[in-house]
C-alpha cells in the first residue's frame, strides 16, 4: 500500500480551524475546553488527548515584507494547522508495552483504543508533544490519520474540510516533492525564510505529516533537532548494567569482610 | 462615500483582550497580548508532562530496595552470613515484588487491562521489558523465599539447595535489573531533564536501592560490619552526587534547582547523602545511631524519587530550554 502524508502549508492557510472542527466532529473527540486565552486567536493553545488538529496564530512584530495584516500597527500574522507528525521513527510506538500502537498499511501511527492500558509512557516518549492520556477515559488518544476514512478511500476529514486547500492529502512522494517545489517558489516570490520541516536527517527519519513554514521551526513549537528516545537506550542500560556489575561487587566485598 | 470604518481594529482588539482577562483568561502564564515567535510559541509547552501519580514514585522506591535486597541474600549466601539475615533479606524481595504490582496497576488509566503488558516483548521499550522483568523477579523471589524456608524447616536434600542457589543467583539477577530499569525508563524519554541525566540515573536508583535495603536490614537488627560498610558506601556515594549536581548546574536541569521540586530534590539529596552520612559517622557506636542513618537515607531515598518524576513535569514546560539543547546539538545520543 502507498504511504500517505499531509503536506500542511502555512502561507495558504487563512486560520479558519475548519479543520479542528471537521476533525472533532468525524472522529468524535470531546471537548477540550473553552478558555479565551488571550494569545491571538490560538484558543486551543496545543495539541492533546482531545484536539488533533491545533491552529496556531503567529504574532510577529513585522512592519514589511511578506505576510503583514494591514491594520493600525501591522504585524506580520501566521496561521499553521499543527497535527501529530505520523514519524517514520516514532517515539510512541516504540514506547508503548502493549503493542496498541501500531503502523498502518499507509504509513501512519495509529493507537488502538481497545489494547491501550493507559500506562502514559507513550506520553513522555513523544519529542513533538502530541499524544496524551484523557484524564475521564484513562487511554492516550491522538490522530488517526483518519484511518476509517483512508481505509474506504476517502481524504481524511480535516483535509476534505479546508476551504484553501492548505492541508493537502496524498501519496508521501509526491507531496514531498510539492513541498520542496513550494517553498522554491516561495523564495523566488520574496519569502526569503520560507522552509521544509521534515527532519529527515535526525534519527526521527523524517515524518508523514510535513510542514511548509516561515521562519524558525521554534516559533511554531516545532523541535529544532527531534530525536527518538530509543537513541538513548544503549548509554542508560549500558549505565545500569555497570553500575549493578559494581553495585555486586561492593556487596560481596561487604561480606567478605564480616 | 467612504468605505465603512473596518471592525477589525486595533481598539477592538485590545477591548477584547480586555474582557479576557477581565474573566479569568488562561494565557500559559504570560502577560498578554504577547508577541509571538521570540524562541517559543508564545512559551507554551511544546511537550507533555508526565502523568503518573504517587504510586510511580513508590513503585520505584520499593522496587529498589526489594531487588537490591535479592542481590544482597545471595551474596550474603555466598559468604555464608548470618540464616535469618539471609532469610529476612529473601523475604522483603518476596514482599516488594508482591507489592510492586499492585502499584503499577493502580496507576494504570485503564487498570483491568493490566495484563496487556503481557501481549508483546519488546526490547526497545523499557516499559515492556520492565513488566517482564517485574515477573522474572517476583517467580524467582518466591522460589529463593520457598526453598529457603524448606532448608530452614529440615528438607535438606540436595535438589532443595540446588533450587536455592537457583532461586537466589536469578533473584539477585532480576533484582539487579529491577532497580536499575526504572532509570532506563525515565531516562530514554524525550523529558530533557530525564534523557540529559539518563546515564546518571541508573547508578543513582541502585545506590538508592542498596543503601535502603542495607537500612532496613539493620532497622530489623542486623547491625553487623556488612550494612556499616553498604551505609557508609552508599551514603558516601550519595554525597558526592549531591555535590556534583550543586556544583553542575546546567539549564536542563533547573526543575531539580528552582520551584518545590527543587525543594524536594535538595531535602531528598541531603538526607540521602550528608545527614545519613554525618550520623553514621559520629553516631556509629550506638544501635540508635545507625537506626536513625537508616531512617534518614530512606526516607530520603523516596523522596528523590518523587522529585525526579515530578521534576519531569516543569521540564515538559520549558520549550526555550529544550530548543536550546537541541540547537546545541546536546540531545544526539
Amino acid at each position: 500500500m502507498t504511504k500517505t502524508a499531509f503536506l500542511t502549508d502555512s502561507t495558504i492557510c487563512i486560520g479558519c480551524k475548519a479543520c479542528e472542527v471537521a476533525c472533532k466532529e468525524w472522529n468524535e473527540v470531546p471537548a477540550d475546553g473553552m478558555d479565551w486565552s488571550g494569545l491571538s486567536y490560538d484558543n486551543t493553545k496545543s495539541l492533546g488527548a482531545s484536539t488533533w488538529r491545533h491552529v496556531l496564530f503567529l504574532e510577529q512584530p513585522q512592519a514589511a515584507g511578506p505576510q503583514i495584516a494591514d491594520t493600525q500597527d501591522p504585524f506580520r500574522w501566521i496561521f499553521l494547522s499543527d497535527v501529530c507528525k505520523h514519524c517514520a521513527n516514532s517515539g510512541c510506538l516504540e514506547a508503548c508495552p502493549t503493542g496498541s500502537i501500531v503502523r498502518t498499511e499507509f504509513g501512519s501511527v495509529f493507537v488502538q483504543p481497545d489494547i491501550c492500558n493507559g500506562c502514559g509512557y507513550c506520553v513522555v516518549s513523544c519529542p513533538f508533544g502530541v499524544i496524551d492520556r484523557r484524564p475521564e477515559d484513562g487511554r492516550a488518544f491522538k490522530c488517526t490519520f483518519c484511518y476509517d476514512r483512508q481505509k474506504v478511500g476517502l481524504m481524511p476529514a480535516c483535509a476534505t474540510a479546508c476551504p484553501t486547500q492548505s492541508i493537502q492529502f496524498g501519496p508521501l512522494d509526491e507531496l514531498r516533492e510539492r513541498a520542496k517545489t513550494r517553498v522554491m517558489e516561495l523564495q523566488e516570490r520574496g519569502y526569503a525564510d520560507a522552509r521544509v520541516y521534515d527532519p529527515q536527517e535526525t534519527s526521527v527519519g523524517g515524518i508523514h505529516a510535513f510542514f511548509v513554514i516561515l521562519g524558525e521551526p521554534e516559533n511554531y513549537n516545532l523541535p529544532p533537532a527531534p530525536e527518538v528516545p530509543t537513541v538513548y537506550l544503549k548509554s542508560a542500560w549500558t549505565s545500569a548494567f555497570v553500575s549493578a556489575a559494581v553495585l555486586f561487587t561492593v556487596v560481596c566485598a561487604a561480606f567478605a569482610v564480616r | 462615500m467612504a468605505s465603512p470604518k473596518p471592525k477589525a481594529t486595533e481598539e477592538r482588539l485590545a477591548e477584547i483582550r480586555r474582557v479576557a482577562a477581565e474573566n479569568a483568561a488562561t494565557n500559559g502564564g504570560t502577560n498578554h497580548p504577547q508577541i509571538a515567535g521570540q524562541g517559543s510559541y508564545y512559551n507554551l509547552p511544546a511537550l507533555k508532562p508526565p502523568v503518573w501519580t504517587w504510586e510511580v514514585p513508590l513503585y520505584f522506591f520499593i522496587g529498589g530496595i526489594s531487588g537490591v535486597s535479592s542481590c544482597i541474600a545471595f551474596a550474603a549466601q555466598l559468604f555464608r552470613a548470618d540464616p535469618s539475615l539471609i532469610r529476612l533479606a529473601l523475604w522483603i524481595g518476596l514482599i516488594g515484588a508482591a507489592v510492586c504490582p499492585m502499584l503499577l496497576i493502580a496507576d494504570l488509566g485503564r487498570p483491568s487491562r493490566f495484563l496487556n503488558m503481557l501481549r508483546t516483548f519488546k526490547p526497545k521499550s523499557p516499559m515492556s521489558m520492565g513488566s517482564w522483568i517485574l515477573v522474572a523477579f517476583s517467580g524467582c523471589a518466591f522460589l529463593g523465599v520457598l526453598t529457603n524456608e524448606l532448608v530452614l524447616r529440615g528438607f535438606s536434600f540436595p535438589i532443595v539447595f540446588a533450587m536455592r542457589w537457583l532461586g537466589e543467583a536469578s533473584g539477585a539477577l532480576t533484582g539487579l535489573l529491577l532497580a536499575s530499569y526504572t532509570g532506563v525508563l525515565i531516562g530514554a524519554t524525550a523529558i530533557p531533564v530525564w534523557s540529559q541525566n539518563r546515564k546518571f540515573l541508573p547508578a543513582h536508583f541502585l545506590t538508592s536501592g542498596l543503601g535502603g535495603a542495607s537500612g532496613i536490614l539493620e532497622l530489623a537488627g542486623f547491625l553487623i560490619p556488612a550494612t556499616q560498610i553498604l551505609g557508609f558506601v552508599t551514603s558516601g556515594l550519595e554525597t558526592i552526587f549531591e555535590i556534583l549536581f550543586n556544583v553542575r548546574k546546567p539549564a536542563v536541569d533547573a526543575p531539580l534547582h528552582h520551584g518545590r521540586y527543587g525543594i524536594l530534590f535538595r531535602t531528598a539529596g541531603l538526607l540521602e547523602g550528608p545527614a545519613s552520612l554525618l550520623v553514621r559517622v559520629f553516631w556509629r557506636s550506638a544501635p540508635a545511631g545507625r537506626h536513625t542513618a537508616a531512617v534518614c537515607f530512606l526516607l530520603g531515598a523516596l523522596l528523590s524519587r518523587c522529585a525526579w518524576i515530578w521534576a519531569g513535569r516543569t521540564s515538559a514546560k520549558m520549550p526555550e530550554t529544550q530548543f536550546a539543547l537541541q540547537r546545541s546539538g546536546k540531545t544526539k545520543p
